[in-house]
């Protein structure tokens, strides 16, 4: 078991530094003028431009460059953007707003999901099924944007329900709706996931087993079936609490959620290439590291998968 | 907001593609294998109302895609800004957009730039992770730590994140050449999403490069490039398909989203995206800019989902 | 001899000694699975019985219905699909079939446990095996967690697992194929069961590991004096064990005898054909004898003797009337229109 962690986390390394190397290319090292639009609608002040120079090695080779900005980003620098704002701080202020609107979203559609799914899973083909299926087909299908429009019009601006925009400082019964709205396709995949999970299950032969040796139906289920069914869910939402983590762009865009999210895209907007290239490498670290533990707590949870 | 594409495949398909494979093999084993099971598949397909559903509502959508002008006389071009904004009359069943333009007609024109970009996408999306799959599995060894190695990387951009990271950048070099703008979403599509396409081909690869038949063939000396194109792909074909059918849904949404967000596609195309981009602003005082085109779009890609749904059940090898 | 003790007499029991009903008996039991092709008639009206101490196999080709006896008596049939349409399943005289849920799942277990053909899908892959072992000391007899581990190394011990200390926390796939089945024995045992099913249980394992696997189950079973129901589609393996044979076909029994009579002098043509068909040093060099023809498809059961598209010696009789079960001797029955022409080697 060590030695799978020690394998998985050198595997990391390589594609963390590949992933990284990439997109500090697309942001930093394109033809062209690297400060073009760099610092909004003016062009740069030369003062900027010669810090800017120094202080991110730009005559150095792109390796030598990337290296050094490594290496102050593991000491915890991120830089500064053109307002000569840490970007640091930055992130630190809006990324717990994030990472609440992540663990609402997680709540609700593990919660809902999980529930809806036992359900219908031990039910079989009934009313509820059905309803469950198309309501998960229509969850799939709709963009998150259009279900957040919708939403915020409908319980925000018609009926009054809810405060269509989240104020500063977000929150939690405020984030009950985004929440809803950024874990409403993962909803509906864990649900259809627990779902067939348990069906296929409850046909399994542990389970006649289980009942062969007079357990009781409630202990067959709670015990026996559920444990098995869940170690597919459960990998699921691991995978998806990096890609909530990751921020969400939309969300927070449409409920003005100040996340980190909002901050990135914001900064692509306004051309703030160090702003972006100091999240991205965070996320995608964060990303990287969620996988990780979603590989390991599936090894936790089945034992087949142990001794590589 | 999570990646639909992986949401997609991943946690569904991928599992279950080396079930794919070898309940293939159990099929009864004619000179044309892979037909017996698409036949099955295809006897199957036509008794289910899901299949049927969709099949129809998708048929619709590509003859709207195809030939716009059977439902619309309008210019969908056209726009008199003494109309924006007005809501649904026996002139315009949709309404008139922001610029005075017929919704209706821009609706039925949008079709094709979505439909275009999402079938174009998802063709590369599985032509590239497709090749790469097959490779990685039939190879294994450092082929396959390679190629495996360069997913991940791929793999471990958050998409949003690299849409709009990729989009920006290369937008700069702002141009409103149709064929550049809809090249440039398609390709950021397909970057950040092979990896998906690839780990379905590879595990489907591996278990397939596992059966009997594959091994008798090798042993009989068959060059790598037969045994990849004859046994091989027909049988990892299934998950495959699955994925694309579920993903063409998933890319034409996408498209939408990247419009809103400003870096997809813009005028002068037309696109459902764009039009829900260019409802933002009004969203509370006229929602039927929105609402028309985002319904469209909700029922193209439910019609798409829909269909790999009723396409996975009938491959699907435990409901035999 | 007095007539309603003849089954009693057999296996088990000493001449003159007073009879005993016995442990179980299954009585003109008939299924039918409702499935969306139609209705398949499953089981048409099986009767044995098992003594206690005694060895009954059960003989057949597959869908046969040697196993769906097995699960009804155990009660772990899905209802849903399969419905039982007539017949009583007496355990200790008391009709299972009447009998509560509550009740049947008492008798699960503790009066009749269940092993299985496959020992890797039938053991939860996500608990140890030792954890298996134990839920049922701890829910069934409210055994402490230490008493219960230690219980589970015996066992193990019991059905000679080397290791049983640490290998009651390994987890099933662990195991050997061997070992696995070794485990389920183990874990049938652990409610000290009155009777044992054993439905394949040596099916998939290696013909060396089969013996050894067979000459546990007969130790076990002499040393607790179980009824042992072993139900199996290989003629090898039932001629060491078995006291009893019953031979089923198309859901009926088509003959019960004791092991060697059986072997002897088949009494039903069906059984003659089996025993022929099995490959024989001594007859080297010359063509295996098969039965021509499949089993029948029970959503279309043939009119009259099933058997009788297969049979060598079918006549118009066979076709048109369903064979009633012929007393040949001493607890032998078969169904056969011919059985003494059969019995006596025609």
């Amino acid at each position: 078991m060590g030695r799978y962690v020690l394998r998985r986390l050198l595997q990391l390394v390589p594609v963390f530094i590949g992933t990284t190397f990439l997109m500090y290319w697309l942001v930093w090292s394109l033809p062209g003028d690297p400060f073009a639009g760099k610092c909004g609608e003016r062009p740069c002040p030369d003062s900027y431009i010669t810090a800017m120079r120094d202080k991110f090695n730009l005559d150095d080779p792109l390796l030598v460059q990337y290296g050094k900005y490594m290496v102050g980003l593991l000491q915890g620098d991120f830089g500064v953007n053109y307002k000569d704002q840490s970007v640091g701080t930055l992130i630190g202020n809006a990324y717990p707003n994030t990472i609440k609107l992540a663990l609402m979203a997680l709540a609700i559609e593990a919660v809902i999901g999980l529930v809806a799914g036992v359900l219908t899973g031990l039910r079989g083909r009934s009313y509820l099924d059905n309803l469950v299926l198309v309501s998960t087909l229509f969850l799939i299908s709709i963009p998150v944007f259009v279900t957040g429009f919708v939403l915020q019009i409908a319980l925000g601006f018609q009926l009054g329900w809810i405060k269509p925009v989240v104020s500063s400082g977000a929150p939690w019964e405020q984030l009950i709706v985004p929440g809803f709205v950024l874990g409403s396709l993962s909803m509906a995949y864990v649900t259809r996931l627990t779902r067939t999970s348990i069906a296929e299950n409850k046909r399994a032969d542990y389970v006649r087993t289980a009942v062969a040796k007079g357990q009781p139906q409630r202990r067959v289920v709670a015990v026996h079936m559920l444990r098995n069914s869940a170690i597919p869910v459960i990998t699921f939402l691991g995978t998806d609490v990096g890609a909530l983590m990751g921020g969400a762009i939309v969300t927070e865009g449409i409920f003005d959620i100040k996340g980190i999210g909002n901050l990135v895209y914001r900064a692509i907007g306004a051309q703030e290439a160090v702003t972006v290239t100091g999240i991205v490498t965070l996320l995608v670290l964060v990303y990287l590291l969620a996988n990780l533990i979603v590989d390991l707590l599936y090894a936790v949870l089945d034992p087949r998968i142990r001794y590589d | 907001m999570t990646d639909p594409t992986a949401a997609a495949s991943g946690a569904a398909v991928a599992e279950s593609a080396a079930d794919f494979v070898t309940a293939a093999e159990q099929v009864e084993t004619k000179p044309g294998k892979p037909r017996s099971l698409a036949s099955d598949a295809w006897h199957d397909l036509r008794r289910r109302p899901l299949f049927l559903i969709s099949s129809a509502l998708i048929l619709l959508i590509l003859v709207m895609a195809a030939f716009p002008g059977l439902f619309t006389s309008v210019d969908p071009t056209h726009a008199e800004l003494s109309r924006s904004r007005e809501g649904p009359s026996s002139q315009a069943w949709f309404g008139y957009d922001n610029q005075g333009a017929d919704i209706y007609a821009r609706v039925i024109y949008g079709a094709r730039a979505s439909v275009v970009v999402g079938v174009l996408a998802t063709l590369l999306t599985v032509l590239l992770g497709g090749t790469l799959g097959i490779v990685a599995g039939y190879a294994g060894g450092w082929v396959d730590g390679l190629l495996s190695r360069i997913a991940d990387i791929f793999f471990g951009l958050p998409f949003v994140l690299g849409a709009i990271v990729i989009l920006t950048t290369f937008r700069a070099s702002g141009s409103t050449n149709v064929v550049k703008i809809v090249a440039l979403v398609v390709l950021s599509m397909s970057v950040l999403s092979w990896p998906v396409a690839m780990r379905i081909m590879r595990s489907a690869a591996i278990s397939a490069k596992q059966q009997d038949y594959v091994r008798a063939a090798r042993a009989l000396g068959a060059s790598a490039r037969r045994v990849i194109v004859r046994h091989l792909l027909p049988n990892t074909l299934a998950p495959v398909l699955v994925y694309a059918t579920i993903a063409l849904g998933a890319f034409i949404g996408v498209e939408a989203t990247l419009s809103f967000l400003g870096i997809g596609l813009r005028p002068p195309v037309v696109s459902w995206g764009v039009m829900i981009a260019d409802s933002r602003d009004y969203i509370r005082i006229a929602p039927h800019l929105l609402l028309f085109p985002a319904g469209f779009l909700t029922a193209t890609v439910l019609a798409f989902v829909m269909l790999g749904d009723a396409v996975r059940e009938a491959l699907d090898p435990k409901l035999r | 001899m007095p007539a309603f003790n003849q089954r009693s007499m057999i296996g088990g029991a000493e001449p003159g000694a007073m009879p005993t009903a016995p442990l179980l008996e299954v009585e003109n039991l008939h299924v039918e699975f409702h499935t969306r092709d139609g209705v398949a008639k499953v089981l048409n009206g099986v009767s044995y019985h098992v003594e206690a101490g005694e060895t009954l196999a059960v003989l057949g080709e597959s869908g046969s219905g040697k196993s769906v006896t097995a699960q009804t008596i155990m009660g772990i049939l899905d209802m849903p699909p399969a419905v039982i349409t007539g017949g009583s399943i007496r355990y200790h005289g008391e009709d299972l079939l009447t009998a509560t849920e509550e009740r049947r799942r008492e008798v699960r277990a503790e009066g009749i446990a269940m092993i299985f053909q496959d020992a890797l899908s039938a053991l939860n892959p996500v608990f140890t095996v030792g954890f298996q072992i134990e839920e049922q000391l701890r829910i069934r007899l409210g055994l402490s967690r230490a008493e219960a581990r230690r219980r589970a190394v015996e066992l193990l011990d019991l059905v000679r697992i080397p290791n049983a200390r640490r290998r009651v926390r390994q987890y099933p796939h662990e195991f050997s194929g061997g070992m696995r089945q070794r485990a389920m024995i183990a874990m049938s045992l652990a409610l000290d069961p009155e009777m044992l099913i054993a439905d394949e249980p040596t099916t998939a394992l290696d013909v060396t590991v089969q013996a050894q696997i067979m000459d546990l189950l007969a130790e076990i079973q002499a040393d607790r004096k179980m009824g042992l129901i072993l139900i199996t589609h290989d003629l090898g393996v039932v001629a060491e064990v078995a006291d009893r044979i019953a031979v089923m076909y198309a859901g009926r029994i088509v003959e019960q005898a004791d092991a060697a009579s059986l072997y002897h002098s088949p009494g039903h043509p069906y059984t003659a054909a089996l025993l022929e068909s099995l490959p024989r040093l001594d007859l080297r060099g010359q063509t295996l004898n098969t039965i021509k023809g499949l089993p029948p498809s029970l959503l279309n059961i043939p009119s009259g003797c099933p058997f009788h598209p297969r049979c060598r010696r079918a006549e118009d009789v066979c076709r048109s009337e369903v064979p009633r079960q012929v007393r040949l001797g001493l607890g032998r029955t078969s169904a056969c229109h011919f059985a003494e022409e059969v019995v006596a080697g025609g």
